[in-house]
């Protein structure tokens, strides 16, 4: 499904992703792991197609298509969903509001019929109920005054509209507490099947708790250092970040 | 002697005021036309803003004039069908229409308003019988010597409504004024004086539109002198969507009495050159005045808003926000005044003007003027100018929105914010449509 090899990339002049290599089948979720400023974001960006990072290196294929050569709306009807790290606010234009144009322009583009309100309605009502989101919220301008936990809510809701095949959660666990975790994982479960792929970038173990991995990869320094199972987050988790930095570092 | 700005066109208009005062009939020995003559005076001893001007720094429409009018002669005939006078109008509008065809009033096309407590007459008709409302009001407000523009519509006061609204009287139906010109044969050029009184406690809706059909440029100016009596409520309409010949020249001037409020709203969709003076006094207690405007441009259209908030009385309030969404090679002028005297303590006084500039040849000067004279204030002001939000185009993009519908949303959200204060839901749809046609071109 998705195919990273040799991926280099940078911002202003400053190399962040420094040969990335990366496979992910349908069915598979990944997590990416990572201590602060390893490229996460970066990497999650560059995939979702932000135009302020340069690709001076390497190649990304998804579902056999050159993914660099498309546009981030391309990308986006193409199957590819990004969850971001930090939702932004955006006054006057509400979930819903910009929700139903989504939805039918990811319709179109893979020649189906757009939805009627009333079926627009129907699919709203379904997905809120899988988050556990309020009308209301949705009816608000994007994230303003949202708390952290709904910011959150709201991105995976978007997932369960536009039901992607390779979505990409950016740190979705971080600031939300045990039981929006909870939520956010039961979303991402109920919406994961043998054709659609995750992956699930976190700083901590306690979401591969509840959303389990198949690989765990760890990234530093703009480089994937480790590859190993959910066993690998619990070593994490035991023993911090420490010794993939020394063995990174002696190895570079 | 110094040469003044805008000779040509004083020459053109000297011809043109003889022919004007011939045309009078009789009338020229009225108290109105005694008030012409000092205006014209004092325009050609002025003459227009030169380049120096401070008012028209950033609009110099003395040489937009020169450049493009010629001013010597009667406007041509009339000869609009039907179907494109009526395509100028607000569909599905109820309202008491009033319609000027190349600028004189048309009682075949303008509604025999029976409606009680308000009484809507020609301009014309009231100069003519000496009627005590265009009196008492022509020349009070807007003051010829201080804008050669308002000593040019001064000098040439003839067609326009007077508008009496008895005390007491609610007016459910917004009233509308259409400005329909014919410039299909020649230059257009005329200009228009409307007085409104607004009695206490009355309660209107006044709409002010100018059209121009054809290809040949058109220069108006229009000038109202608007008197909102105590604790009444008006609210006052502004829509430009002219052609991109049409220059126009909207000269609002408007006194509150007590516990009056009033709205004005601004709409600049299109034009070539565009000056709105906006002036309120709020000269007693417990007023309420509202500013709110929008400019939508692209192509080479150019809106210059000038705005006073002028405090004079203690304890009132005044509301500015204006908005502009800027393409092409399109210019925005904004400059709002804020004066608070010394006898205005406790005024809450605030104003905000934002820009969007799409395209990089698009410009913007915004200038607030707070001048404040009483100690006892709340007063706030904010300008802005930038591109749009590229995070937020990039997060309606990773959504799968392409980019021009992304943009078309956010910047639609934008200008919501001044589209939702209109409360009359046939104007803001009409609105709202021409506004989202422009948004997803
Ligand atoms: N817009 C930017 N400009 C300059 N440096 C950036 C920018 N975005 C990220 N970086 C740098 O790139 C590195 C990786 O950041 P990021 O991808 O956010 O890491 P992570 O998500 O793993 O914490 C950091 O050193 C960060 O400072
Ligand atoms: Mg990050």
């Amino acid at each position: 499904m998705l195919s990273i090899k040799n991926l280099h990339a940078r911002i202003e002049e400053k190399e962040i992703l420094r040969g990335i290599n990366l496979e992910i089948k349908p069915g598979e979720v990944h997590a990416i792991m990572g201590p602060n400023g390893s490229g996460k974001s970066t990497l999650a960006s560059v995939l979702a197609g932000r135009e302020d990072y340069e690709v001076t290196e390497g190649s990304v294929e998804f579902l056999g298509k050159d993914l660099l050569e498309m546009e981030a709306d391309f990308r986006a009807r193409e199957g590819l969903f990004l969850a971001f790290q930090y939702p932004i606010e955006i006054p006057g234009v509400s979930t819903t509001n910009f929700m139903k144009t989504a939805v039918n322009q990811i319709r179109e583009h893979h020649g189906e019929k757009a939805l009627d309100a009333v079926s627009f309605l129907k699919l709203m009502k379904e997905k809120m109920k899988l988050v556990e989101i309020d009308q209301a919220l949705l009816s608000r301008s994007l994230n303003e005054g949202f708390s952290g936990g709904e910011k959150k809510r709201n991105e995976i809701f978007q997932m369960a509209m536009l039901e992607p095949k390779l979505a990409i959660l950016d740190e979705t666990d971080s600031g939300l507490d045990i039981d929006a975790l909870k939520v956010v994982a039961h979303g991402v479960n109920t919406l994961k099947n043998k054709d659609n792929a995750t992956i699930v970038v976190t700083h901590y173990q306690r979401l591969l708790d509840y959303i389990v991995p198949d690989f765990v990869h760890v990234l530093y320094n703009g480089r994937i250092v480790k590859s190993g199972t959910k066993e690998l987050a619990l070593e994490l988790e035991a023993r911090g970040y420490d010794w993939i930095k020394e063995e990174a570092d002696a190895t570079a | 002697m110094e040469k003044i700005a805008g000779q040509s066109i004083l020459n053109s208009l000297e011809t043109q005021f003889e022919a004007f005062e011939k045309g009078l009939n009789g009338q020229s020995q009225s108290a109105a036309h005694a008030v012409r003559k000092e205006a014209f005076t004092s325009l050609m001893n002025s003459g227009f803003p030169g380049p120096k001007s401070e008012e028209y720094k950033f609009t110099n429409f003395t040489k937009a004039v020169e450049k493009n009018f010629e001013l010597n002669a009667a406007n041509a005939d009339f000869g609009l069908s039907n179907t494109q006078v009526s395509g100028t109008q607000i569909q599905g509008l109820d309202a008491h229409k009033i319609v000027f065809l190349n600028g004189v009033y048309s009682s075949d096309l303008s509604d025999n308003i029976q409606v009680e407590g308000l009484k809507v007459e020609s301009l014309a008709e009231g100069f003519k019988s000496n009627s005590a409302l265009s009196q008492e009001n022509f020349g009070t407000k807007a003051k010829f010597a201080e804008d050669a523009f308002v000593a040019l519509n001064t000098a040439f006061s003839q067609h326009g409504v007077t508008i009496e609204i008895a005390d007491k009287a609610v007016i459910e139906k917004p009233i509308v004024l259409y400005f329909i010109g014919d410039s299909s044969k020649a230059e257009l050029s005329y200009h228009i004086r409307n007085i409104v009184v607004a009695g206490k406690f009355s309660q209107a809706t006044i709409i002010e539109k100018f059209d121009t059909v054809g290809e040949h440029k058109s220069f108006t100016t229009s000038v109202n002198e608007i008197s909102v009596s105590e604790s009444a409520h008006l609210r006052f309409f502004k829509i430009e969507n002219d052609t991109e010949q049409a220059y126009h020249i909207s000269n609002i001037h408007a006194s509150q009495g007590a516990n009056s409020n009033f709205k004005v709203f601004t709409f600049s969709l299109n034009g070539a050159m565009i000056r709105n003076n906006l002036n309120v006094k709020l000269q007693a207690e417990g007023i309420e005045t509202y500013m709110n405007g929008l400019y939508l441009l692209d192509g080479k259209t150019h809106v210059d808003n000038h705005t006073v908030a002028d405090h004079m009385m203690p304890n009132c309030y005044s509301n500015e926000l204006y908005k502009g969404i800027m393409d092409g090679s399109s210019k925005g002028v904004f400059n709002g005044k804020i004066f608070v005297r010394p006898d205005a303590q406790k005024t809450n006084a605030f104003q905000s003007n934002k820009n969007i500039l799409i395209s990089d040849r698009a410009t913007v000067n915004t200038k607030p003027q707070l001048e404040i004279w009483a100690d006892d204030v709340s007063c706030s002001h904010g300008c802005t100018t930038g591109q749009l939000d590229m995070d937020a185009l990039f997060y309606l993009r990773a959504r799968g929105i392409p980019r021009d519908k992304a943009l078309a949303i956010l910047l639609k959200a934008f200008a919501n914010d001044v589209l939702e204060t209109v409360e009359n839901e046939a104007i803001k749809e009409y609105l709202a449509a021409i506004i989202e046609t422009r948004l997803e071109k």
